[in-house]
């Protein structure tokens, strides 16, 4: 023990702050029963009496709340993981293109990433998801891209594996029936999360790639490497390295803002959170739901990525 | 490092531990109107018909002609109201936190949120029921053949359970499309991207009149597939309040029945009708044993009309919406508007 006193306050520190949060707890709930409010985590056994437009998982409305969230949260990833992939791709096409010696791809990438940055998202997503809806044609007139392939209002209709089996879309009632369906929520949402990272990806690799020594650059090319291979080969990986912690956070952000989502009818996890809380009036549950749901996963991804990082400096000097 | 002081320590803690500890009970929610001076108002984002603001700022509508007339009874001035616009997700943990008075917000009267929710509805002011709209081309004429079809609809309201209630009910399948705006729900539909809009039908009869493209274009149909009984509701814990806004809106029906209009309250009070004459406050008073005095009544009506009045300036014949009065007709004109008597 060489600082027993620290220790000791320390120790006062994390008693004090217990006792504060047991005190929030048991007075919030003293409070909610005062005033006749139900409250706890029942509900979520309980049908959920509301049905959801889309979902990975097979849902009804006779089914459980927490299905409902279970639902919701595939819904999520659903979009923030291919979200993810494709933000990194197009962020890094962007940022060497804003290196490049092509002064047509520099200024195409430029006009990209400060258009693109400089807007707020939820205009992106309005933008694209309007953009989308008034542009397709309507659903009992749809586009065949291919047999089996429509693309209407209602979104992207493609073959896909079923309870029948293998299931071509086929034109029936109001529109498309059968197959897999990416409907325009979910691309407007895809295209507007990916394309809005992308850009901050395309500036943190760009800003990375300057911040290394010209010398670096100058002696790959005088050992008689290709500007190509010098960027490949010397200053991305170094680049990288430095870029790792700040695109992380940037796919961490993506994966936040999929919870605009809602305002352009993607039945996500904050989605079927709002709508439970309506329905059952549990307003502090549904939220830390949600609350601990994005804490967690966060978490994990930031270790993830620390872990990561540990990795690419492996061999490093101190 | 910089040194751990005590001091701080305790500071923050004795801060914290004020703000988690139970505050003492509040006073009575009349007196701390009174005292204020104002009565706060909770009322819809921008319902027209119901609680919307007008072009110079001025809140209109059946909810907000509910308030005006409470704060004319309780602080003898229909002005003096504070409006709070909420959500759908907002109205009810304003209500349960005291930071509204009264929730007047088309809000629909269900056992579930009568009876968990810590709030007492004070009665009803509309009688709605849940339709759908359809563009015409589609040529659906009854709700029942919309199977399959995507249904555009505002999240955090009754609606999203109906619509699965009613297409479990047919057995058909119904794919909702939710959406957290009004207008983004609405801008939604009318780009063609779901087959039908879902909503209370007397919105329903606004948005095909003022919100659509081509209102001749468009059909309600004709089923109703819910009940959706809209009223005012309070928070639980203090039966007086409860008990003036119940009456409050009594006071409104009644008067129609009694042909208590705005223009004649003050003629009336000669009347020799002792039910008018107990309305107005000349004979019996009726107000002491609401804690109020012998006017409120009278105020009430003189502020804002009675129902019938209320109804056909916001939502019937004198407004944009031209609703008939259907169910919201007096029980003796074939409607449900049924005031329990004033005496």
């Amino acid at each position: 023990m060489k600082h027993p006193a620290r220790l000791a306050w320390q120790a006062l520190l994390l008693l004090a702050l217990l006792v504060l949060g047991g005190l929030l707890v048991t007075t919030t709930a003293g409070h909610l029963q005062e005033r006749g409010i139900r409250s706890g985590f029942d509900f979520l056994l309980e049908p959920a009496g509301f049905a959801l437009g889309e979902s990975l998982l097979p849902f009804d409305s006779g089914d459980s709340t927490l299905r409902a969230f279970a639902a919701g949260l595939l819904n999520t990833l659903r979009v923030a993981l291919p979200g993810a992939l494709l933000a990194v791709v197009v962020g890094v096409v962007v940022g060497f293109g804003r290196l490049g010696d092509n002064p047509l791809v520099r200024a195409l990438a430029g006009v990209f990433v400060n258009g693109v940055r400089n807007v707020p998202l939820l205009l992106h997503l309005l933008a694209w998801y309007f953009i989308l809806t008034d542009l397709l044609p309507a659903a009992d007139a749809a586009l065949r891209l291919a047999p089996g392939v429509f693309l209407s209002k209602s979104g992207l209709a493609l073959p896909w594996w079923g309870e029948a089996g293998w299931e071509l879309p086929e034109p029936a009632g109001f529109g498309i029936d059968g197959g897999a369906r990416l409907t325009p929520e979910y691309l407007a949402l895809l295209i507007g999360l990916s394309t809005y990272s992308a850009a901050y990806i395309a500036e943190t690799l760009r800003g990375a790639v300057q911040a290394l020594p010209p010398g670096q650059r100058l002696s790959a090319l005088a050992l008689g490497m290709t500007p190509r291979q010098a960027f490949v080969l010397v200053l991305l990986p170094q680049a990288w390295r430095a870029a790792l912690p700040p695109v992380t956070s940037q796919l961490l952000n993506l994966f936040k803002n999929a919870s605009l989502a809602v305002a352009i009818g993607y039945p996500d996890l904050v989605s079927v959170a709002g709508t439970s809380l309506n329905q059952t009036g549990r307003a502090i549950e549904c939220l830390l739901i949600v609350i601990g749901v994005y804490l967690l996963l966060s978490l994990l991804a930031a270790a993830l990525s620390h872990r990561l990082e540990r990795r690419s400096l492996r061999g490093m000097a101190p | 490092m910089t040194r751990f002081r005590p001091g701080r320590l305790a500071g923050a803690l004795a801060f914290t531990t004020l703000l988690a500890t139970p505050s003492a009970f509040a006073g009575k929610t009349l007196d701390a109107i009174k005292a204020k001076g104002q009565l706060t108002c909770g009322v819809s984002t921008g319902v027209i018909g119901f609680s919307a603001a007008d072009s110079q700022g001025q809140w209109k509508g059946l909810d907000v002609d509910l308030c005006k007339a409470l704060a004319a009874a309780v602080l003898g001035n229909p002005d003096k109201v504070r409006w709070v616009p909420l959500s759908s997700q907002q109205r009810f943990t304003a209500i349960q936190s005291g930071e509204v008075d009264v929730l007047s917000r088309n809000t629909t009267w269900s056992l579930t949120r009568d009876a968990a929710l810590g709030l007492h509805f004070a009665g009803v002011s509309y009688y709605d029921g849940q339709g759908f709209l359809v563009p015409k081309k589609l040529k659906v004429t009854s709700a029942k053949q919309l199977k399959n079809a995507e249904v555009c609809v505002q999240s955090g309201t009754t609606t999203e359970k109906n619509l699965a209630d009613y297409a479990r009910a047919q057995g058909i399948k119904l794919k909702p499309v939710v959406f957290d705006k009004f207008e983004a729900s609405l801008k939604a539909f009318f780009s063609g991207r779901c087959q039908a809009y879902t909503t209370d039908a007397s919105a329903l009869a606004f948005i095909r009149s003022k919100e659509a493209p081509a209102p001749d274009d468009y059909l309600v149909l004709p089923e109703l597939i819910s009940k959706e009984p809209l009223g005012p509701a309070v928070r639980r814990g203090d039966d007086e309040w409860f008990a003036i806004v119940k009456w409050t809106l009594n006071a409104l029906i009644e008067a129609e029945e009694l042909g208590i209009t705005q223009a004649r309250v003050d003629s009336l009070k000669s009347s020799p009708d002792p039910a008018v004459q107990r309305f107005l406050g000349v004979g019996e008073d009726l107000g002491k044993s609401l804690g109020l005095d012998r006017e409120w009544a009278a105020r009430a009506i003189k502020a804002v009309g009675n129902y019938g009045e209320i109804f056909n300036r916001n939502l019937g014949a004198d407004s944009p919406l031209k609703l008939p009065r259907g169910l919201n007709a007096q029980w003796n004109k074939g409607g449900l508007m049924y005031a329990q008597p004033l005496r």
